[in-house]
């Protein structure tokens, strides 16, 4: 009966409510004066928003700052004592070097493979095929995911039946291929698990870049190829220049998900045998060893990390407001 | 030009000498393609087959031995997976937390917007470049202010903390998408709308909402599928309170607490994976389109 109730509030009563908050915001303003009701409502009309966004993300940000100065509890200030753990602790550089290496491996890769099948699928029929069997990864949990790549990079030792299929491949192949622990050995394991995050994430920039090029007219590509160029030439000189500003797009929500990367390696190795990044420490001092300061503190380097691309992005959107 | 000379040739004999020259030379662009589906799709595939396998055979086998003896196939692990302790209450508690953590942030999201769009007042820019720097925070900053108050104000463990938090989470962006379409459509809409007398809470819901569907369509694929995949989030506030965990939490403690017997549980991925899915290819038609309105323009 409970659930029942909860159901109904779900799909009948949460719609209604917002429906019913613009209703009520013109009911009040029909009743002030026209001048009054012109300054409040565009206040009333972004309230539910800006109040969301103050009270989940502006206010905990700034809180967190402030944390991340105190000790475990939060009861003492113990000024840079959580940064000198963050830059020396042997796991947090180990995570450092971690999300290192995928900032320079995970976000040029994965838009250099984006740009390769939306173009080559840009010119065959079945290009609606293509686009979908490499976005299905995008509606997978990272927990669903957790589980096929344990089937993919499961590990048996030599002599007996493999049941993982990237060992089986292999030694179908090469005869004398022996059998890797992929997610144990050290550095590959961290190569698996980028593979993993390449499988999940090269449909959102495909999607994006594919919908970019689309934009590209067509009689520009044509006139081009009537005057000889030929296909790379097209793609150096027309193509690449004209999507540079979506592959700009594209490479920076790549960069902000890698820096905060934690599904992956919560699921599939938890931060063993050499492979934690910055965010599941972050979860492990929060949540196994309530160290509030130390957690804040990891959260505000990764929000330091942030600050370049959150430059960038507001100075993408003036040069276009500019344009508007 | 160099080409002219082509172009003179004989219509005929450029048609058929562009056919064949065209077939092979576009085979290998067609072997990548080949190739790039099998990769993509050869892990989906492999937990689909392994799901209506019994667990011992995955332990001992290889999926695709089971073509060679297609008598396995059984629906033990759905079977198991519908049955077993939480799985079909994460599923339905996945569906409550996702419905409302979606349609609240776009609604939301929709109003401010709208008022960013066509309605003037002070701090208008500046407050809009301050969503787009929310943009890139990670969520990772909120969590512990956020639980501390949510602890304060007994919303750990419940649907409403969970609804407002993934809310929040999801209001730059669709802030950040819906404006670039409402922005984008034509003036003399709304100067035509308002010398009628139509209110605001008009324009917004008769005129302008449904012009923005395409828009809204591809919101919803993005914000149902990240609130129903996320497991972060959940964990966080929902952590320890297993009446209201969602699936991505049920299938996670069991992923550790089965250790070596993962093999069971690849019914209950592949159940988890179905709604997004079809969320997804239900919205299709609109997604490009929504997209191209928001992220590429510029």
């Amino acid at each position: 009966m409970d659930r029942l109730l909860l159901a109904l509030v779900v799909i009948i009563g949460v719609p209604a409510a917002t429906v019913l908050y613009a209703w009520l915001v013109e009911q009040l303003l029909a009743r002030l004066p026209d001048r009054v009701a012109k300054g409040l409502r565009p206040w009333l009309w972004i309230a539910p928003a800006m109040v969301l966004l103050l009270s989940f993300l502006v206010y905990p940000v700034i809180r967190t700052v402030v944390l991340s100065f105190m000790n475990a509890n939060s009861t003492t200030f113990v000024g840079l004592e959580n940064f000198r753990y963050t830059f020396t602790d042997s796991l947090m550089l180990s995570a450092f070097r971690n999300n290192l290496v995928w900032l320079l491996i995970f976000p040029p890769v994965v838009v250099t493979i984006a740009l390769l099948i939306a173009v080559l699928a840009d010119r065959v029929k079945y290009e609606g095929l293509v686009k979908a069997v490499v976005f299905i990864p995008m509606a997978i949990s990272f927990v669903a995911a957790g589980v096929i790549w344990k089937l993919m990079y499961d590990y048996q030792p030599a002599g007996r039946a493999q049941t993982g299929t990237l060992n089986a491949f292999l030694m179908g192949i090469f005869p004398d291929f022996e059998p890797v622990a992929w997610l144990i050995n050290y550095p590959i394991n961290n190569a698996a698990l980028i593979v993993i995050g390449l499988w999940m994430w090269t449909g959102f920039s495909t999607v994006i870049l594919s919908a970019g090029l689309k934009g590209i007219p067509d009689e520009l590509l044509e006139a081009s190829r009537i005057d000889g160029a030929n296909e790379f030439q097209i793609f150096r000189h027309i193509t690449f220049p004209l999507l540079s500003s979506t592959i700009a797009v594209v490479l920076t929500t790549q960069v902000i998900s890698v820096l905060k990367i934690f599904d992956i390696i919560y699921v599939m190795t938890n931060g063993n045998f050499n492979t934690d990044v910055i965010a599941n420490i972050m979860y492990k001092q929060l949540f196994t060893f309530h160290h509030l300061g130390r957690a804040s503190a990891i959260a505000t380097v990764l929000l330091l990390l942030t600050i370049p691309v959150m430059i960038f992005n507001v100075r993408r959107f003036n040069v276009q407001e500019e344009l508007r | 030009m160099e080409s002219t000379a082509e172009l003179e040739k004989p219509e005929v004999v450029r048609k058929e000498q562009n056919f064949l020259g065209n077939f092979v030379r576009r085979i290998p662009l067609h072997l990548v393609l080949i190739l790039i589906i099998i990769l993509w799709a050869t892990p989906t595939f492999a937990l689909l087959v392994s799901s209506f396998r019994p667990a011992r055979e995955i332990a001992t086998s290889g999926w695709w031995t089971a073509f060679e003896e297609p008598s396995q196939f059984s629906l033990d692990l759905y079977r198991q997976a519908l049955t077993r302790q939480g799985m079909g209450r994460g599923f339905m508690n996945s569906l409550f937390i996702a419905i409302p953590a979606t349609i609240v942030p776009i609604m939301a999201a929709a109003f401010a917007a709208y008022t960013f769009s066509w309605m003037n007042f002070p701090g208008r820019v500046l407050i809009f470049i301050i969503i787009i720097g929310l943009l890139v925070v990670p969520l990772q900053m909120t969590f512990v202010p956020v639980l501390q108050a949510y602890n304060r104000l007994g919303l750990t463990g419940t649907f409403p903390g969970i609804w407002l938090a993934h809310a929040a989470y999801g209001i730059p962006f669709a802030v950040y998408l819906l404006r670039n379409f409402i922005g984008g459509l034509p003036r003399d809409l709304f100067e035509s709308a308002t010398l009628d007398g139509a209110t605001h809470f008009d324009t917004f819901f008769q005129i302008v909402l449904p012009l923005t569907v395409p828009a809204i369509a591809s919101l919803v694929i993005f914000q149902f599928m990240w609130v129903w995949n996320d497991l972060l989030v959940a964990l966080i506030y929902l952590g320890g309170f297993p009446a209201v965990a969602p699936m991505t939490v049920v299938i996670a403690s069991q992923v550790s607490s089965l250790g070596a017997n993962w093999q069971v549980l690849t019914a209950s991925a592949f159940i988890s994976m179905a709604l997004p899915l079809i969320v997804f290819f239900g919205l299709q038609r609109y997604f490009v389109r929504g997209i191209l309105a928001g992220a590429v323009k510029g």
